[in-house]
């Protein structure tokens, strides 16, 4: 039999640690799908759709119920829209729309694929859709877009930095209603993972299989629990520990991975090795850094702790998992993780920390509220500082700001839910509009020729 | 499929009984048994055989939720494999 003090650590790992299961997300191809008819060709993304995904949520619930394993989202991601509906010539508005009819006939919470991968140019339907994406995420509740502006092999297309700067805005506008909502189901990306099943991010890439599986698991509160119980040991027993602990919450994406790709008689394809925080206290990767040491996340010393600790899960997660893939490393949401929106809150994490933390660690300058009177050119150049970043190291990074409209430094935007609530970060006041608008391509660094 | 049911409480009278008591009505059959009593807190950890059950899994779960709210115990019903997976190699 089992030994009971394992079984005693997982079930307190689940109930008063929060580890759980992230997300299921089917990934499906939409690429039979494209038809010049826009109409025709909505009509078989939405068959394709619900047919693929008609069982994912009822699987979901009864692996859950079997194995006593909370998994909080089942999701859908596809082919990146601007591929399936170039062939129409109008505006895929439409396509966000069927989508949302989709992922709510299934009952997904999240649908991603409303992007565009624009790194070296643009054709005709990637700038189509990337005007189309305000509109798009104003009049859905479900859909998310991303837009791939860079990658270590291309370059940054800076021209696509300009344009998405002044899309965040327009989102942001256009929801006003909503808290600026739209802003926070849009991300850029540089080197953007063609299997990632972490929203708002995720697409299906054009090398993917038709339909396939991949699981993103989460756990800060296992890793915090687990770093709290070795007060005085070394920073490298430390690294250890979190070792450790990652390889037994990846073991447990990997089971569910494998349980539902069988059930739904759709490959596995990855499980994607996230410490994925919550707004739930004690879901917090900003309280395993301070657990580790520092007063406040923000700190100095911050990103040297969080590089050991995006290194160490990676580490653990490797050994415990088939295939890994996806973003893979801790994420830094500022308003969906609670010790991120204490210290930016007093002052201790401010813009520019975040960025230097996004180089040690997935994903990007994530989930920031920024002031809604901020330059369209001003988060242009926010785009391509972190895009450079992810280029220059051959990392994914990403940019999720939202413009607060007739919000200040200070004020605080709630979305509630997973999405957490955060404060109005200061922005830097001096302009990059004169940069930003010379426009063209940074060429690819030389950490691109490697054949 | 075999399941590992847990029961964590205080300990009071007859919770073994109760416990197998809904096993055996749904014809679940209780493979081991372990149980530790550690000052008053007590620890049981039951593995039983599923398969021939007379009823869905989710039901037997249910059943045994509703005896942990009605007794003051923490009771969960949990697929083999959980446990397996993150502790062996």
């Amino acid at each position: 039999m089992i030994n009971v003090n394992d079984i005693l650590e997982t079930i307190r790992m689940i109930q008063d640690e929060n580890l759980d299961i992230r997300t299921i997300t089917m990934g499906i191809s939409l690429l039979d799908c494209i038809d010049a008819d826009i109409d025709k060709a909505c009509t078989k993304v939405y068959d394709k759709i619900t047919r693929c995904a008609e069982r994912l949520v009822k699987t979901g619930e009864d692996i859950e119920r079997e194995y006593g394993i909370p998994i909080i989202n089942k999701r859908i991601s596809v082919t990146p829209i601007a591929i399936v509906s170039a062939a129409c010539r109008k505006s895929p508005v439409k396509f966000a729309q069927t989508m949302d009819k989709a992922a709510q006939t299934v009952g997904v919470n999240l649908i991603g694929g409303f992007s565009a991968l624009v790194q070296k140019g643009f054709s005709a339907g990637d700038l189509n859709l990337i005007h189309s994406i305000p509109e798009a995420l104003s009049v859905t509740s479900r859909v998310c877009s991303s837009v791939n502006v860079g990658s270590t092999k291309t370059g940054i297309n800076l021209d696509a930095c300009h344009l998405m700067g002044q899309v965040v805005k327009e989102a942001a506008e256009r929801t006003v209603d909503q808290k600026c909502f739209g802003a926070a189901k849009l991300v850029i990306f540089c080197n953007a993972p063609e299997d990632n099943p972490f929203m708002a991010g995720a697409f299906h890439g054009v090398g993917e299989p038709d339909c396939i599986i991949n699981v993103g698991v989460s756990g800060p509160g296992v890793v915090r629990a687990a770093v709290a119980k070795h007060p005085d040991a070394s920073i490298t027993e430390i690294a250890d520990v979190i070792k450790k602990t990652a390889f037994k919450i990846t073991r447990m994406g990997q089971l569910v991975g494998s349980v539902a790709s069988e059930r739904l008689d759709v490959p596995f394809g990855i499980v994607d090795l996230s410490l994925a925080p919550t707004p739930a206290v004690g879901d917090s990767v900003a309280h395993i850094l301070e657990e580790i040491g520092l007063a406040k996340c923000g700190t100095h010393g911050t990103t040297a702790t969080l590089a050991l600790l995006n290194d160490a899960v990676k580490k653990g997660g490797v050994m415990a998992s088939s295939r890994i893939g996806g973003l893979s490393g801790a994420f830094i949401p500022v308003s969906e993780d609670a010790g991120m929106i204490d210290a930016a809150k007093s002052g201790a994490l401010s813009i520019e920390k975040l960025e230097a933390m996004t180089a040690v660690c997935s994903v990007g300058l994530d989930m920031i509220c920024i002031p809604g009177d901020t330059p369209a050119e001003t988060i242009a150049a926010m785009i391509a500082d972190e895009a450079a970043i992810g280029m220059v190291n051959s990392k994914t990074t990403a940019v999720r700001v939202i413009p607060a409209v007739g919000c200040k430094v200070g004020d605080e935007l709630d979305f509630g839910g997973l999405f957490g609530s955060g404060p109005v970060m200061e922005v830097n006041q001096h302009s990059s509009a004169k940069f930003i608008k010379r426009g063209g391509q940074i060429p690819a660094p030389l950490q691109s020729l490697k054949n | 499929m075999r399941a590992v049911i847990t029961v964590i409480g205080k300990d009071t009278v007859g919770i073994l009984a109760k416990v197998s008591t809904i096993c055996s009505d749904y014809n679940a059959n209780i493979i081991d048994v372990t149980q530790t009593v550690m000052q008053d807190l007590f620890a049981m950890i039951m593995l039983v055989e599923t398969d021939r059950m007379n009823t869905d899994f989710t039901a037997f779960t249910q059943e045994m939720k509703e005896l942990g709210t009605s007794q003051c115990l923490s009771i969960h019903v949990m697929h083999e494999d959980i446990f397996n997976s993150m502790h062996k190699i």
